[in-house]
């Protein structure tokens, strides 16, 4: 059978990093099909490729027979491709029909028929099997309601391809029945669509074929009926770990820094009951490198943001050197000694109008100050100099603009921002995201040294090849709770890939050792 | 997943250290208030021969000055990205509080003489009254900013309207006037017969925020609440406590403004101050502070600040008319709100 759309060779470059290196994807008409990949894969940029929002470097499009070239989302979806990013496109305060028909509203000139959009929008509702009225708005909707709303408008533009990124990552188990169902439904009408997941057992569920990706590359394509679990994830990860992310063998504490003991944190920003955190424990020693693995969204940054006082929690204890604390804010938790580097540095680190020397002294006042309200600059450069060494800071001047360094370089700064204050727990969140391959393995052996020197440091990574090489220990997350807990000797990225994707019923049963 | 847009925006490579450029539109941007300035006064000097006296340039300052006082107020706010639309109107009720007090007390206010024999420190009576009112009707704005989280634009328009309502309410007999000598003479004196009290009091006023800005903690504390909040919160620092205190920085310079007001004026009344707001937002932008918080200097401030004082005097003495003065401000303040967003652009390309 002729595929609906096939891409080849597609190569896309970004500034320091290929992110696409001759992928590819093939679909055929009416079927599911899954689109795989590690974090940092690729599979982001081929969807935004096919929807239209960025240009191939190379390669070619084939839809429905013959070549096209999207050149923009309009025209993507002109073509008949829809695609559902994962953060909705919806307007939240107009209606449920006007973002059906937004943009296509029907009506003479600049006028619009309302009885005839609402009565178009309940016609493709009702075929879905929903029970929505079209001039609910949609602000207080569910986020599957809303989901629902975004297929509908992918049906009123005829599409003949719905891409989904991510679709069930905010979904209770009724509602992902529900959207399996009216996946199937699409389906037996003859249209595709495309998951981008990272829950396989749902991949084993719905899906019939599959394309896996790595660094950029398509690494294998085929039947779900061909293949296991256990296959995909090899495919997935199934490069050998880069010789430069070498672990380093050192001495670890027995004393236990920080303890959190049931942590639960219920409501996010987009539902209020969402479990973010369900009983969430773990303890971190003196000197030691705890890995925090997970797959985006299962609860790792909402974790070190409860413990830092950056975000509320609803319950749990948070214990000290063996002491209860009470942690309410930032600053309450840099008073007992614990420091975040966030996962976002730009928005949530640093300040791009100031200076190096300026940023880096942020957190550290309280050592500079002279009658209790000025700031001793000569100090103050001294601290930037010793740190500008320690850790390798390649800058011009400590007076240049932070937002003129690399990124590995703004790291660094926000490293020594809280090596200054002497941290017993450092929170580093992500802390390799975006910066070259240098960088981050001079990273890696900072955080080596900062555990070295005593400090206890949790790492979160979405990179397995990192967590496998910075940690002592290991433990995973999904879906807000803690799945697993491995010894970095009995930890391979397979298993730490099951403890991400799995159900938590699951891995007790396989890996039952959560302590 | 957003692999593609984190990676995008680095540049591995392209910023080695001992290749930065002279960076000439840098050094233009940061310097065009005062290169604006020069060029201005060179254009009326030529045009206009009384313009460059020493009695004029005197002149100038102490006109500005009151809206100098306001603007160094309005830097600390527009820093941390706020605003604060308020201050004609705190301007206004701050002025006939003082100058009751320095009549006696509410019930004297409208006697003509009274608080003449008085005391001589009336003046300074009236300083602290004027600056209490201000700094807790500021105090009071920053804390609906903050606890209620009413974006500033609306909780100081409320506050515009509020003042001004206070202070109609409490001049119900019209204006107050004839203050003691030592009171008139913070507003009219010179010192040395040469140099307007005023002009002392916002230079002096004005070295002191730029020290607080420049060299305390505090300041640089203005600058991270301002370019980032959520970075400065979680680097630890207290966002609303620092939030609501330029708003109480903003209400002292009101209430300092409305005394040096009531002074050169020797009377108080309630529609003073009246867009205010509008002149002293504009010194403070035109001095390069960026209104997305973060950005700038009192030193610019300052130059903002003589920057409108000298258009509009070189305007009356070409015969401009009043409104037509009007209309030039408004365009350049959007002209210098569009040069700062350009300015912006070209730093995140460059």
């Amino acid at each position: 059978m002729e595929p609906l759309l096939r891409m080849t060779s597609i190569r896309k470059k970004f500034p320091g990093v290929q992110a696409l290196d001759d992928a590819g994807l093939e679909v055929q008409p009416g079927e599911i099909h899954a689109l795989l990949g590690e974090n940092g894969a690729g599979k982001s940029t081929l969807i935004k490729i096919l929807a239209g929002a960025q240009q191939p470097d190379n390669g070619t499009i084939e839809f429905g027979g013959e070549h096209v070239v999207m050149a923009s989302p309009h025209d993507a979806q002109r073509r008949g491709i829809a695609t559902i990013y994962q953060e909705f496109t919806l307007a939240p305060n107009m209606t449920i029909a006007e973002n059906v028909f937004i943009g296509r509203e029907p009506g003479p000139s600049v006028f619009v028929d309302w009885g005839k959009m609402a009565s178009d929008t309940r016609a493709i509702t009702d075929r879905l099997g929903l029970a929505l009225q079209p001039l609910a708005i949609v602000r207080g909707l569910s986020v599957a309601e809303q989901q629902m709303v975004e297929i509908a408008r992918a049906l009123s533009m005829k599409s003949r391809l719905i891409v989904m990124d991510e679709p069930t990552s905010a979904l209770s188990l009724a509602e992902v029945d529900k959207l399996f169902r009216i996946a199937r439904e699409l389906k037996a009408h003859g249209l595709s669509i495309i998951f981008v997941t990272h829950r396989l057992e749902e991949v084993m569920q719905i899906c019939d074929r599959y394309t896996v990706l790595r660094d950029g590359r398509l690494m294998g394509s085929g039947s779900i009926k061909d293949i296991t679990i256990d296959g995909i994830i090899r495919l997935m990860v199934g490069r050998e770990v880069k010789a430069l992310f070498g672990h380093r063998d050192r001495e670890t504490g027995s004393d236990v820094v920080l303890r959190v003991e049931g942590l639960n944190r219920l409501g996010n920003a987009r539902d209020q009951s969402a479990t973010v955190l369900e009983d969430v424990s773990f303890e971190v020693r003196r000197g030691e490198i705890l890995g925090v693995a997970g797959l985006v969204g299962a609860g790792r940054t909402e974790m070190a943001r409860s413990v830092f006082g950056a975000d509320r929690f609803d319950s749990g204890r948070i214990i000290i050197g063996g002491r209860e604390v009470r942690i309410r804010s930032p600053k309450d938790a840099i008073h007992h000694g614990i420091g975040l580097v966030p996962e976002d540095r730009k928005q949530q680190a640093l300040f791009l109008a100031l200076a190096v020397r300026i940023n880096l002294s942020m957190a550290s006042h309280g050592q500079l100050l002279r009658w209790g309200v000025f700031i001793d600059e000569t100090a103050e450069r001294a601290m930037v100099e010793e740190y500008r060494q320690k850790l390798n800071i390649r800058m011009a001047t400590p007076e240049q603009l932070i937002a003129n360094l690399s990124g590995g370089n703004q790291q660094k700064v926000t490293l020594a921002r809280w090596l200054a204050l002497r941290p017993k727990v450092l929170i580093v969140d992500e802390p390799t995201r975006g910066i070259d391959i240098g960088a981050k393995v001079e990273v890696h052996n900072l955080l080596f040294e900062m555990a070295q020197s005593g400090i206890a440091v949790i790492a979160i990574s979405s990179e397995l090849p990192e967590i496998l090489a910075v940690s002592d220990r290991i433990i995973a997350m999904r879906e807000g709770r803690v799945t697993g807990q491995v010894k970095r000797e009995e930890a391979t990225e397979e298993v730490l890939m099951s403890m991400m994707t799995l159900s938590a019923k699951n891995n007790e049963r396989n890996h039952g050792n959560i302590d | 997943m957003n692999e593609t847009m984190e990676t995008s925006t680095e540049h591995p490579h392209s910023r080695v250290p001992g290749r930065t450029k002279l960076d000439v539109f840098g050094i233009l941007a940061r310097f065009a208030p005062l290169i604006f300035l020069i060029v201005l006064m060179i254009g009326f000097a030529i045009f206009e021969p009384r313009f460059l006296t020493p009695l004029n340039l005197f002149n100038i300052l102490r006109q500005v000055s009151i809206y100098g006082l306001l603007a160094v107020g309005m830097t600390f706010v527009i820093l941390t990205a706020g605003i604060d639309l308020s201050i004609g109107s705190l301007v206004a009720f701050a002025g006939l509080v003082a100058a009751a007090v320095s009549k006696g007390g509410i019930s004297n206010r409208f006697t003509v003489g009274a608080g003449q024999e008085a005391a001589s420190q009336g003046w300074y009576l009236a300083a602290l009254a004027a600056i209490a009112v201000g700094v807790l009707g500021g105090f009071l704005q920053g804390f609906a900013i903050t606890k209620l989280k009413v974006p500033p634009f609306v909780v100081t328009l409320g506050g515009m309207s509020a003042w001004r309502g206070a202070a109609l309410l409490f001049a119900a007999g019209g204006p107050i006037s004839g203050f003691e000598p030592n009171f008139v003479w913070m507003g009219q004196g010179r010192i040395f017969d040469q140099v307007p009290v005023p002009v002392v009091i916002f230079l002096a006023f004005a070295v002191l925020a730029h020290i607080a800005l420049r060299y305390t903690r505090y300041g640089r504390q203005i600058y991270a609440v301002g370019g980032n909040p959520e970075a400065a919160r979680l680097t630890g620092l207290n966002v609303p406590a620092i939030t609501t205190s330029v708003y109480v920085i903003m209400g002292f310079f009101a209430g300092l403004g409305a005394f040096v007001l009531d002074a050169r004026l020797n009377s108080a009344e309630a529609v003073a101050g009246t867009g205010y707001e509008l002149t002293v937002i504009a010194s403070v932008v035109i001095g390069g502070t960026s209104l997305f918080g973060g950005v700038g200097t009192i030193f610019g401030t300052v130059i903002g600040t003589i920057l409108i004082g000298v258009l509009l005097n070189g305007l009356v003495l070409m015969n401009v008319s009043a409104y037509i003065q009007q209309i030039i401000i408004g365009i350049i303040i959007v002209l210098a709100v569009a040069f700062d967003t350009f300015a912006k652009s070209r730093q995140r390309v460059g």
